[in-house]
């Protein structure tokens, strides 16, 4: 970043003058706001860092007492520092790069964020102990609406804007690298260079803005290193570097999941890899100290102060009291000591040093020092240890030990699988040379397992000597995000809870935005004190997917929902067609009245595309064996030129699917599914082909999209067909209902007529090449015009098969009903040696059970009883349900098909039809299903 | 999400197939019995072992295969 001081402008009265490794850019600044105020950023401050050079100290209320928050991290997981930023609820304001307008407020605060009305809390806490939920609202049981009114309004989380706003934009992406470096800091970035130099392709992804990890805030030979390494990385074939990114987790075969932020034109994307080798440098996380007043603003990490102050260049405070017990709090008392903040004391932890309790409320104003001294100050930075953020080594089922030398939780890195590696502070400690070079080793050596290459041993950092820092004489918060303090862990162990697991449910610790990251040693080493057994003992809790937050929308992807379209749509569309979509397809619910297109269909003749009826082509000689295997008809003795129609059931006798088939040659069939079963009987075919008859020869192709299919239904569809065809004798003699014939139409050769009648009329179904679909349709249409042929579409269709009786699979079916069910006892052969489901519904036949296929007339026929409704017998029993009904313009009545208890079944038997608004209508069950032409007249016309 | 080892492409993402389930044999329908029957439709082993299971490689060869997995730790061996 530019470092210009004759063009620097100095924005925020607690900037800094130019630091070496700043990341902000002085040359411009612009205006954002801040709960209604305006403030000034440069390019490269982050909300929070923006508002700190401006002296903003109180950026939130905490969850449960609404005591002000302030900066505690200044990174990604700052408990204190979740904020709304427009419609966005739960930015991670330390980690957001604030943007010019940017519209930034507190979340959850009321009236505002000085003065907070629910910071009540805090002098009833006396009465919110641990599990204070559990305690207070379990009981009794009906109050639960009421206590939920209650518990949301005192819910955390910021405001979803109405269903209004606008939608994100999100997407996902697949990548196959052959070594995944997790985290960007001087290891992971020496891995991923030496995984490139030996001729790996690398993914190489890092949670902050830029590579660098700790370095970033280091001192002038760490940004010499960094400089250095973030050259070679720029330098190394094949290494991508995703920034401001971040893996959520590892599954099995290195699958692993990335959320990559800060992108061009997308909220969010996760980033789905699948990974030879995956390298775990997460670096380590800055553990915070728990004693009284350890959540007052101004109570700040070491690495929050390097941060502020190395990289965005900012004073965190005036005068500050430091307790460190490692190089990292050393440091930062340096860097506060040439920001020119008054370093009033070091408490040197390392030789038994300590503080007591911080007092201030909005800000720290004096520190008690473990002497029994109290300071005063308005800066207390802690640096008492760190946390190895292990949970990607952990998903991959290593068992992290408490390490009592460094302190902390580390990975078992000899027990790790062959393909997942781990380097740098995860690990162990080192010099900045140590970790580099450790992070080289590890990183060639994945490439080499990613090559397939025996795994050999790596040489393993191991942590430096650190005192074990937990928590002071004092009690303090341990969990920030869902304010736990030490003493509920102490109440929740002394109520039982002595588990670690079992402590962290009661209390919530470590179950907030932050997930453990910075108190689930706190936690454990808290629980262990409480339980008087070591850390060790206690062991650590479960790390689970995902690491960081990820938004839903990210999850999801872009809406990419392919939609089948037949080519006849776009006519369609231009005439006014109301589109339905029907599982994958788009297709015409009606162009006007439907009841007037089912007049055109009975009186004279109709069009209607059903392109997504789905079609197999079964080729070979033992396709007769298939269909007499998968349909519970007989298929042995379809002569060539036959249709029939056929319905298949799964092995336990549920219908599953029906259709047409029809014989084109010898060994030549064209098969017909329903538009939903299309895709599922083609694989359903090939099970019993593959698995179950391997020596069967049968070829199926899925000509579903290959043809575009028109049924033309009418009494006069015969004349109008006469027009189109030239081939094909019309004629009742020439071409019989439930018989195939092949044609040319309009002039289209190649065309299979099918003589069928779902409508319930003479009809011809013409499958032509998809790509002169519209053509044939046009052609029609053309031909038909002084027949006063007219386009019909679904719902249409749907009152002329129901006039007619023909049941829909899933419709009149569900997927408990068995063939003999289904009104189809005519058709099932139970004599055949074999079918898919006979011994289901020969017992069916043989026990009577099951429901029945019927069809229902209201007495009232003026009364639609709309689908599901409930049918009722005597004496109030329940005994079925209406599956279709419609009003039928032929009849001038309502027709219905219901599923009735076989003792309700019979013609003639009366049951009552429970309706929406509560009323009742009586209905007869008739003596056909078919309401409409019974005796097949029309169709056979 | 695993890997699953096609004998015709190879190991392939896991989302690419449908699973099919423990291979059961189907009775013959002319001499089975209703629990028999019962038992080849509904009833499965499901050991914390290896299992011999069927596999359709829905987006690849559209092939159905047999293979072993250990359902503890997801590893794959070609059946015995």
């Amino acid at each position: 970043m530019s470092t210009d001081t004759r063009t620097a402008k100095q924005v925020g009265s607690h900037r800094l003058d130019p630091q070496p490794g700043e990341v902000v850019d002085r040359t411009t600044s612009f205006e954002f706001t801040w709960n209604g105020r305006t403030y000034s950023a440069h390019p490269g401050d982050t909300i929070a860092s923006a508002l700190a050079a401006d002296g903003v100290d109180v950026f939130s209320r905490s969850f449960k007492y609404h005591r002000p928050r302030g900066l505690l991290t200044a990174s990604y997981l700052d408990p204190g520092c979740m904020l709304q930023v427009g419609d966005e609820p739960n930015v991670r304001g330390a980690h957001r790069l604030v943007q010019p307008g940017m519209v930034v407020s507190s979340q959850d605060t009321w009236p505002s964020l000085s003065f907070d009305v629910k910071a009540v809390n805090e002098l009833a806490r006396r009465a919110l102990p641990a599990g204070f939920y559990y305690k207070t609202f379990m009981k009794p049981a009906r109050l639960w609406p009421r206590y939920e009114r209650v518990l949301e309004r005192f819910a955390h989380g910021g405001t979803l804007q109405g269903s209004d706003a606008p939608t994100g934009r999100f997407d996902q992406r697949y990548a196959h690298p052959d070594v995944l470096v997790a985290g960007g800091g001087p290891a992971g970035m020496a891995a991923a260079i030496a995984a490139a130099e030996a001729g790996a392709s690398v993914m190489l992804v890092e949670e902050e803005h830029d590579l660098g990890g700790h370095l970033r805030w280091g001192d002038e030979a760490e940004l010499s290193t960094l400089r250095s390494l973030r050259d070679s990385v720029a330098a190394a074939p094949g290494i991508e570097v995703l920034t401001d990114a971040v893996v959520l987790g590892r599954y099995d075969d290195n699958w692993v999941s990335i959320v990559h932020r800060g992108l061009p034109h997308v909220d969010e994307r996760l980033v789905k890899a699948r990974v030879g080798a995956l390298v775990v440098a997460s670096g380590l996380i800055e553990r915070p100290y728990v004693f009284a007043g350890n959540d007052v603003p101004g109570v700040m990490l070491s690495t929050a102060v390097r941060r502020l102050v190395n990289l965005y260049a900012v004073r965190p405070g005036d005068r500050a009291v430091v307790l460190t017990a490692n190089s990292s709090g050393d440091a930062a008392a340096a860097d506060l000591e040439r920001a020119g903040v008054d370093v009033v004391h070091v408490e040197d932890a390392r030789r038994g040093c300590d503080v007591v309790r911080v007092r201030g409320r909005s800000r720290v104003r004096s520190v008690e020092l473990g002497g029994g001294r109290t300071v005063r100050c308005d800066l207390v930075v802690t640096a008492t240890g760190w946390t190895a953020p292990v949970s990607l080594l952990t998903m991959a089922g290593d068992q992290p030990r408490y390490d009592a030398t460094g302190a902390r939780f580390r990975p078992d890195i000899a027990n790790l699988l062959p393909s997942v590696l781990a380097t740098g502070g995860v690990v162990g400690d080192g010099s900045l040379d140590e970790l580099v070079a450790n992070g080289r080793t590890i990183g060639n050596e994945a490439a080499r397992r990613a090559g397939g290459s025996h795994p050999s041993s790596a040489p393993e950092l191991t942590p430096a000597p650190h005192p074990a820092l937990f928590r002071a004489t004092t009690h303090g918060i341990v969990d920030f995000s869902e304010d736990v303090s030490s003493k509920d862990l102490f109440t929740a162990v002394d109520e039982g809870y002595r588990s670690a697991e079992l402590a962290k449910r009661y209390t919530t610790a470590t179950m907030g935005p932050v997930q453990g990251k910075l108190e689930t040693v706190n936690t454990v080493a808290i629980i262990a004190e409480a339980t008087g057994r070591t850390i060790a003992e206690t062991g650590t809790t479960t790390w689970r997917p995902p690491y960081a937050s990820v938004t839903l929308g990210a999850l999801a992807g872009a809406e990419r929902e392919p939609i089948r379209r037949s080519p006849m749509q776009t006519w369609h569309e231009r005439h006014d067609a109301v589109p339905l979509q029907a599982g994958a397809w788009i297709r015409p619910d009606r162009y006007g009245d439907p009841n007037g297109e089912v007049e055109a269909v009975r009186d004279g003749v109709g069009i209607i595309d059903v392109t997504p009826i789905g079609k197999l082509d079964l080729r070979g000689p033992d396709v007769a064996r298939l269909l007499n295997l998968v349909y519970v008809n007989k298929w042995s003795k379809l002569d060539i030129g036959r249709v029939r129609y056929g319905v298949m059931c799964s092995d336990d006798g549920v219908v599953i699917d029906d259709g047409v088939t029809g014989r084109l040659g010898e060994d030549h069939y064209l098969m017909s599914t329903t538009s939903s079963g299309a895709s599922a009987i083609w694989e359903w075919l090939e099970l019993w082909l593959q698995t179950e008859h391997p020596g069967w020869q049968v070829h199926v192709t899925p000509v579903t999209t290959a043809y575009a299919s028109i049924n033309v239904a009418g009494p006069r569809s015969r004349e109008l067909l006469e027009r189109a065809v030239s081939d094909v004798d019309l004629s009742p003699d020439g071409f019989p209902y439930m018989h195939v014939r092949t044609g040319t139409v309009a002039g289209v050769g190649g065309c299979v007529l099918w003589r069928i009648g779902f409508t319930g009329e003479l009809s011809f179904e013409v499958h032509t090449p998809a790509g002169y679909g519209l053509h044939v349709w046009e052609s029609l249409l053309e031909a038909g015009s002084d027949l006063g042929v007219r386009p019909f579409g679904v719902e249409a269709q749907r009152i002329l098969r129901l006039e007619k009786g023909h049941l829909i699979v899933g419709q009149d079916t569900d997927g408990l009903t068995r063939a003999g069910s289904a009104a189809l006892d005519g058709l099932v052969k139970l004599d055949k040696s074999d079918f898919v489901g006979l011994p289901e519904l020969i017992w069916q036949q043989d026990s009577g059970d099951g429901s029945r296929l019927v069809a229902l007339k209201t007495v009232d026929g003026s009364v639609l009883p709309a689908e599901g409704s409930q049918l009722i017998a005597e004496a109030g029993r329940l005994c079925g349900r209406v599956t279709s009904s419609r009003f039928s313009p032929t009849l001038g009545r309502t027709v219905a098909l219901a599923q009735v208890d076989s003792a309700s079944a019979a013609p003639g038997c009366e049951v009552t039809i429970r309706l929406v608004d509560g009323g009742t209508v009586r209905a007869v069950v008739t003596e056909h299903l078919a309401q409409v032409d019974p005796e097949g007249v029309r169709v056979r016309g | 999400m695993m890997q699953v080892p096609c004998p015709s492409c190879g190991p392939r993402h896991a989302g690419e197939f449908g699973y099919v389930g423990e291979v059961t044999t189907r009775p013959d329908p002319a001499t089975t019995t209703p629990a028999e029957w019962r038992d080849y439709l509904y009833l499965r082993r499901n050991r914390a072992d290896w299992t011999v299971e069927r596999w359709y490689h829905r987006m690849g060869c559209r092939r159905y295969f047999v293979i072993e997995r250990h359902t503890v730790t997801h590893e794959f061996r070609s059946p015995s």
